[in-house]
């Protein structure tokens, strides 16, 4: 790895109604060609297949925990025993759901469409992401990952916000936002930002699932109000707070400090080797080069699909903490020059990435 | 009156599986269903016009390889979010071993 800085265009503009949205449709860089690691139809069709058991077995795990943690935090409510069990019902609860959202949102995760939509619908509530908004979200993400906007899905913008970054470890932002949204659509009404990326006929639903959860955050403060008690919240919203920060920790890591506007995966996002717990609350989503790449492939063959392709891509960062090691100095270093980031190195045997993404315009050479 | 036109044989493609077919300046996908039937419809996705013939098929489903947008392969019909427009689909028959697609 070696971090090095581009001279992009100067001053970004993440607005999905900006000048660099309409720059990205005028240069190419939006709904381009992607490029792709050669895999032979065979191998890839058995890479592709759906399966329910294990998704089925880890959501029995996911739910059970969740229960048991959630009555061991109601039964020790009034000793700081509840604390390790709301430690654990809030990760599972304000993190897990982050990546249930996302590969039930993909459709891979089970082969029944609808355990994954109801996975989904599950986890979109307890992550606050309205359902109809954010699968057309992570649609544009796909389509167009960390180019400027466009990808609406961008979690460290340069120059980065540290403190937002900071807060968003407890959730503060993001839950904050996410109810200013709530309570936006309940009352039926859809941002510009939204409207260009959620097709017309599918906004009502947006607004109708709004609806749905604002009836029932109101029913629990009613319930804490009339039990005098905060413990119906500390098990129906606040866990998207205090059980944050494994999500953002390994979503971070995602694409955190690497290039932006580049049509190469390999650049863009980063796989990272972590431990089994955290795989396990992520969906093995640390294999971020891998999803991007293929998103056909459901989570748990993932691993399968990095040993083959693995000569193809940037070798994986070691740890959590080895990402972060390169990321904070970059992060830090971006606030006084935007343009800074890490450039991830292939392997001999990998195809060659385009090198004129990163030549004077990297904007005009992923054009070309 | 449309052409018949040879596709592939049938044999190109097993079971349970898809196949791009260029023809005219247009591209197709050929289906063969688990039970051994074939289907054709436009090649691309009608979401974002990605390659349908890089997608997985689960039993009349093709899924896209982008955005896991699926149809119905045998109707064309677009089976929920992100796609929201059906693919146009063209009669087909087996022919002395051969796939041919009516198309026009």
């Amino acid at each position: 790895m070696t971090a090095i800085t581009s001279p992009a265009l100067s001053g970004r503009d993440y607005s999905l109604t900006g000048r660099d949205a309409k720059l990205a449709i005028e240069n190419g860089l939006s709904a381009a060609e992607w490029y792709h690691t050669d895999i032979p139809r065979k191998q890839m069709k058995e890479l592709m297949q759906r399966s329910d058991q294990p998704a089925i077995r880890d959501t029995i795990i996911w739910l059970g925990a969740l229960i048991l943690s959630g009555a061991g935090s109601a039964w020790f409510w009034d000793s700081w025993w509840c604390v390790p069990f709301f430690f654990v019902y809030g990760t599972l609860y304000g993190s897990s759901t982050d990546s249930r959202w996302h590969e039930c949102g993909h459709g891979t995760a089970f082969r029944t469409q609808w355990m994954n939509d109801a996975v989904y619908q599950l986890a979109c509530f307890m992550i606050m992401r309205n359902p109809v908004t954010w699968r057309w979200s992570h649609t544009r993400h796909h389509t167009d990952t960390v180019i400027v906007g466009r990808d609406p899905e961008i979690a460290v913008m340069r120059p980065p916000d540290l403190v937002r970054v900071v807060l968003n470890f407890f959730g503060v932002l993001d839950a904050w936002h996410a109810m200013v949204d709530m309570v936006r659509n309940a009352a039926g009404v859809i941002s510009a930002a939204e409207k260009t990326f959620i097709p017309e006929q599918e906004q009502p639903k947006a607004i109708r699932v709004a609806r749905i959860w604002l009836a029932i955050y109101v029913a629990t403060i009613a319930l804490a109000l009339y039990l005098h008690s905060w413990l119906p919240l500390m098990l129906v919203g606040l866990p998207r707070l205090y059980g944050a920060w494994h999500h953002v920790m390994t979503g971070l890591l995602q694409h955190g400090g690497l290039a932006d506007n580049v049509i190469d995966h390999r650049l863009n996002s980063r796989t990272v080797l972590i431990n089994p717990i955290s795989r396990f609350i992520y969906w093995n989503m640390n294999y971020h080069v891998e999803h991007h790449m293929f998103p056909m492939v459901p989570y748990h063959a993932l691993p399968k699909l990095h040993e083959m392709i693995k000569h193809d891509l940037p070798a994986p960062t070691p740890s959590i903490l080895a990402g972060y090691r390169e990321m904070i100095p970059t992060f830090l270093r971006q606030l006084r020059n935007e343009d800074y980031f890490i450039k991830r190195e292939l392997p001999p045997t990998a195809k060659p990435y385009r090198e004129e993404l990163h030549s004077d315009n990297p904007v005009a050479a992923a054009a070309e | 009156m449309s052409d018949w036109v040879e596709a592939c044989a049938a044999g190109d493609i097993d079971e349970e599986d898809v196949m791009r077919f260029d023809h005219a300046g247009r591209t197709y996908a050929i289906y063969r269903s688990p039970d051994d039937e074939y289907f054709a419809t436009d090649g691309l996705c009608s979401h974002e016009k990605v390659h349908l013939a890089d997608g997985l098929v689960m039993d009349d489903t093709i899924e896209c390889p982008k955005h896991n947008g699926r149809f119905n392969y045998k109707t064309g019909d677009a089976r929920g979010a992100p796609v929201c427009v059906n693919l146009k689909t063209y009669p087909v028959k087996v022919d002395a071993g051969k796939v041919l697609i009516q198309v026009g």
